[in-house]
């Protein structure tokens, strides 16, 4: 059975900006992919869905101790935008 | 013997006899990059500055008699997707191009403190995708041994580093098979330890649940060396084991005899060259010699191996790659809005490869597709344990080729991405089952390129996984060396 | 037609642990913006979540609090969606098994007591802060956003009741509860003005009698317990009016606001919400087993409903109990140490809740502030019982005492309260009253009863107000009756 993809709303999902050329492409090539990746549905039997770690460990917690924070001004000489501490992003919806 | 083609413990002796300092060992190292990087690109970036200090105060401490372990004065490469503070730190990726963290990894803190010299970062597979490190956003990188190959991936940096002799050790990434193809195709030693075992704090995520960080050495003395350096409980990782860990090194000397040995049936067939297949049978029957018991064993879930892991790897990636939007760091494209600007920085920063992946891991996860994908490839990763689990109850190891086929051309499979992922077909399973494995080269083919053999062990298996692969190494008996012709520039 | 509306609320409570949920940034509220955060918080590549412990005891003493049963299993999920102040593009959150399940809460109205059940109570970390300056101050006229991620990563316990509330007083009163619950605990500074206590309400309405729901709208932004009942009110009728003018419900999220009393249809942040959520696997599942649901056990304080069953039996009618175990902790705790001082539990409830809460309200005063004991509350009770002073001048009394003027024995004598029980003494007065009022006797004497009324108010007025009326009223019926 061919897998049905709808490459756009993907695209808009994982914040893709693609073009037609480009989701034709990915769209015939996660085609090929899905393809062979649908063999897992043939496995026989149905084992759990595996979750554990597999050294099978749980509980693995911090207690509750404030660290120092890191030193703002290195963190915005990364930042693309910023001003006044604060990191600066467009708006978030057009105006 | 240029000093920088020094085993780590050969070197670690002659900085502590005095004839040799770990300047003079270090800029033998940078020496050599200067040599070969123009063919091979093994490096993004070497930290002359940074390393040239820490080989100074290394030489410093050892003559104030304060010796800070095996590695100390030892240079070392890092996988790029490693953070290292105020040292650009990209994954092979645009959207990281220029990035310097604000923070060490553990296993760089480590290395830091055991007094390693850490030379540089290396070339990869755009965070750790793919299998040639022909998915670099920098360039790929060549293979030492054929400079018209591929020296394997992601970790085809550090795998060439170590074989050309421009680092006595590295340290790579093994989400499918990313440390130890690539040492097979470079004839180089690559070891992934037992999942949870090597803090991933600072390790840029690709597939959270598969990712581990091992060593890419010259020989597996050396692995273990390296190894020991770096695992232990990590408090900053959830995921690390915080129970006893065994000795790696404590089998060395045991030699295999009795030992139980499995030959997986499911890694040979069609897609296997012959060559890879004839040497990884010569050397079964080595070890048999040896005094190990052969015995075939079948896991069919390996069948479903890599289908699992081209659902579960991308899943993972699509959530851990989300984080790159063009806001707190990296690049940033303009845009009107919030939406506008991080789809723009998301596609112009991402390459084909990571897109693809992106795109896959979305799909599999969305709503309507995720039992049939996403859930069902957790239950053939169940289904992999188990089959592991049994087998286990017969063998101490098992063993198999580490990579179908010895390196490929550049461009052989770029266009081809099923072809590609074929690539990692014997090394995913322990990925999926969270087990060590070890990649040792047992020979070279006609052609003259190094063919790799895989032993794997159950979990926390190091010391008996490295046991078999130090009798492996001894019956192989490979010293060959890489020859780089040199282009004139 | 009638209507039944139909009300679900989340609540997210800001947990009050020292440091953040996944890292070991200070949570604190008004720092300087980007100050508490680290690799982890601000989703930098390479950075690992790790729980804090902490935050699990508190949802797990929240899920006692509320009757949930704590699954045995539970682990984290990562939900993902795009937004600029969630760092990593993804929450880690909880998905099929939540820390704590199936729970209830009981609420009062006007006297009813209704329960609402819980459907769970999950962690998750919260998001940054963003600010969208430019324009109006209005998030769709903004010309950039500002980020700060101190408050990214602080833990959140969301709860998620059942659609099992049916008016805007019901959901108040279940808010209010909630609220008095987590602030019992300490688990949260549950502030709703601050934030660190949210509610959002979805509501639909259905033909009174139906048993199938209709299309539910979200509300938010209601940032007090009156914005919420006036929210909850005005979508209802909305819907109501939409309906009956033949319209439809369209499934949205409307945002509460505030100075002009509508709800407004938001423009939606997601084109279409798929979460994909996974398993988190950069954590390791959560085992809560009986030792640890114990030890939690173990340090809860005494809550609202145990310990309005403990006054009911005691002796305090049901009304009375319900309002006194969901009152201030200052002001109860005055209530208990009057009880303990010997008063009778009725009387030290109706003070409480009535005249002392009154006298916090007039003079502004915290509740935390009151200058009365327990034992100078009992002693004043105990004048009203023994007759020293008259219900009204005890009043005056407690008033004396809360203006420093000293114990209720000092108020009474220097404000010249005690009542004047000495029956020669009142007799003396009565007779001066009756012999002012001759008209009355005679009235009174053919039976008209009310009368003598008038003459206890003119005994009082002489007396002013000193007078023990009881003693008061058997002189004059002697004197009526006995000639």
């Amino acid at each position: 059975m061919p897998v049905e993809i709808d490459i756009a709303h993907l695209a808009r999902l994982a914040r893709l900006d693609l073009s037609e050329a480009e989701m034709e492409r990915y769209q015939a090539q996660l085609s090929v992919i899905l393809d062979h990746a649908a063999r897992v549905q043939s496995l026989e039997g149905e084992p759990e869905v595996e979750v554990a770690h597999p050294l099978g460990f749980v509980n693995a917690f911090r207690s509750d101790t404030v660290t120092p924070s890191l030193d703002r001004d290195e963190v915005l000489a990364q930042a693309p935008d910023s001003s006044a501490g604060y990191f600066v992003a467009p708006p978030a919806l057009e105006t | 013997m240029n000093s920088n083609e020094l085993s780590l413990t050969a070197a670690a002796a002659q900085l502590r006899d005095g004839s040799l300092t770990a300047t003079g060992l270090l800029e033998s190292v940078l020496s050599r990059a200067a040599d070969t990087e123009a063919q091979l690109h093994a490096y993004l970036t070497i930290d002359h500055q940074g390393a040239r200090e820490a080989a100074s105060v290394a030489d410093e401490n050892l003559a104030a008699g304060i010796d800070q372990g095996p590695l100390h004065g030892i240079p070392i490469a890092l996988k790029d997707n490693m953070v290292t503070r105020g040292l650009e730190t990209t994954a092979a990726s645009q959207i990281l191009s220029g990035y310097k963290p604000p923070y060490d990894a553990t296993v760089v803190s480590r290395l830091r403190s055991g007094g390693a010299v850490l030379v540089g970062k290396t070339n990869l597979d755009e965070f750790a995708m793919g299998s040639s490190t022909e998915n670099s956003a920098f360039g790929p990188s060549y293979n030492p041994w054929d400079i018209t190959r591929v020296p394997g991936g992601s970790s085809g940096g550090s795998a060439a580093a170590v074989a050309a002799g421009s680092a006595l050790g590295a340290l790579g990434s093994d989400t499918g098979g990313s440390i130890r193809q690539p040492a097979a195709v470079t004839g180089v030693v690559g070891m992934k330890p037992t999942y949870g075992t090597v803090s991933r704090y600072g390790l840029i995520a690709f597939a959270s649940s598969l990712d581990q960080i091992g060593p890419l050495t010259r020989n597996v003395e050396d692995s273990v060396l390296l190894l020991s350096a770096i695992w232990g409980h990590d408090s900053l990782d959830a995921t690390s084991y915080s129970g006893k860990y065994p000795e790696p090194g404590s089998g060395l000397a045991k030699g295999v005899d009795g030992l139980r040995i499995g030959v997986v049936k499911e890694l040979a067939g069609e897609g296997y060259e012959p060559e890879v297949e004839g040497a990884v049978h010569a050397m079964v029957e080595l070890l048999e010699g040896a005094g190990a018991q052969i015995i075939e064993v079948s896991l069919p879930s390996f069948d479903f191996a890599l289908s699992a892991y081209y659902l579960i790897a991308p899943a993972e990636c699509s959530a851990n790659l989300a984080r790159f939007d063009g806001i707190r760091y990296g690049h940033r494209a303009p845009g009107d809005t919030t939406e506008a600007m991080m789809s723009r920085s998301r596609s112009e920063g991402f390459g084909p490869e990571v897109t693809r992946r992106i795109l896959l891991g979305t799909y599999s996860l969305s709503a309507g597709y995720y039992d049939a994908f996403y859930g069902q490839a957790q239950r053939v990763r169940s289904a992999i344990r188990a089959d592991f689990a049994k087998a286990y109850e017969n063998v101490d190891v098992l063993v198999s080729p580490t990579s179908p086929t010895v390196a490929f051309k550049a461009g052989e499979r770029t266009a081809d991405p099923l072809a590609m992922y074929l690539s990692d077909i014997c090394t995913i399973p322990s990925n999926l089952s969270g087990h060590p494995a070890i990649s040792v080269p047992i020979g070279v083919d006609e052609q003259g390129l190094p063919i790799g053999f895989q032993v794997m062990a159950p979990a926390l298996g190091e010391p008996i996984m490295y046991q078999v692969a130090s009798v492996v190494e001894a019956l192989a008996g490979f010293s060959a060396r890489p020859e780089i012709a040199m282009v004139a520039s | 037609m009638s209507w039944e509306a139909v009300i679900g609320i989340e609540v997210h409570v800001e947990l009050a642990t020292d440091s953040k949920m996944f890292c070991g940034c200070a949570v604190s509220f008004g720092a300087d913006p980007n100050t508490n955060v680290c690799p982890t918080c601000l989703g930098l590549p390479g950075a690992l979540p790790v729980p804090n412990e902490k935050a699990l005891d508190s949802i797990i003493a929240i899920g006692l609090a509320l009757n949930c049963t704590v699954s045995p299993q539970s682990v984290f999920h990562r939900k993902n969606y795009f937004y600029a102040d969630l760092p990593k593009n993804y929450q880690i959150s909880q998905f099929d098994i939540p820390v704590c399940v199936d729970g209830y809460l009981d609420v009062a109205v006007d006297g009813d007591v209704h329960r609402v059940g819980i459907e769970r109570a999950h962690m998750e970390e919260d998001t940054g802060k963003s600010t969208h300056i430019g324009g109006g101050g209005r998030i769709d006229s903004a010309e950039s956003t500002l980020l700060d991620f101190n408050r990214s990563g602080v833990p959140l316990v969301e709860i998620v009741s059942r659609p099992e509330i049916h008016s805007a007083a019901q959901a108040r009163a279940y808010a209010q509860g909630l609220r008095a619950i987590v602030a019992e605990l300490g688990v949260s500074d549950a502030r709703l003005e601050e934030g660190s206590l949210r509610f959002d309400a979805n509501i639909s309405i259905r033909p009174a009698g139906d048993s199938e729901l209709g299309t539910k709208v979200e509300i938010k932004n209601m940032n007090s317990f009156r914005s919420l009942e006036l929210a909850v009110d005005y979508e209802i009728e909305r819907q109501i009016q939409s309906v009956e003018s033949g319209g439809t419900i369209v499934q949205e999220t409307r945002h509460w606001e505030e100075e002009a009393g509508v709800t407004s249809s938001m423009r939606s942040k997601e084109g279409s919400s798929d979460y994909r959520y996974f398993t988190e696997p950069d954590l390791v599942p959560m085992v809560m087993d009986e030792a640890w649901v114990d030890r939690v056990r173990g340090t809860l304080p005494e809550l609202p409903h145990a310990r309005k069953a403990r006054y009911v039996a005691a002796g305090l009618d049901e009304a009375l109990a319900r309002v006194i175990s969901g009152s201030d902790p200052v002001l109860r705790s005055l209530y208990e140490d009057t009880l303990r001082a010997g008063a009778d539990p009725r009387a030290a409830a109706n003070w409480t809740t009535g005249e002392i809460t009154a006298w916090t309200r007039r003079s502004e005063t915290e509740p935390t502030a009151i200058p009365l004991s327990g034992s100078q509350l009992a002693e004043m009770l105990q004048m009203i019982d023994d007759g020293t002073v008259s219900n009204s001048a005890a009043k005056e009394v407690l008033d004396g005492v809360l203006s420093g003027e000293g114990d209720p024995g000092d108020v009474a004598r220097s404000r010249d309260l005690v009542q004047i029980s000495d029956a020669g003494e009142l007799e003396a007065v009565v007779d001066a009253v009756l012999e002012r009022h001759p008209d009355a006797i005679v009235a009174l004497r053919a039976g008209e009863t009310k009368v003598l009324g008038f003459l206890v108010g003119q005994v009082m007025r002489a007396t002013q107000g000193k007078a023990d009326p009881k003693l008061v009223n058997e002189i004059l019926r002697n004197r009526t009756t006995s000639t």
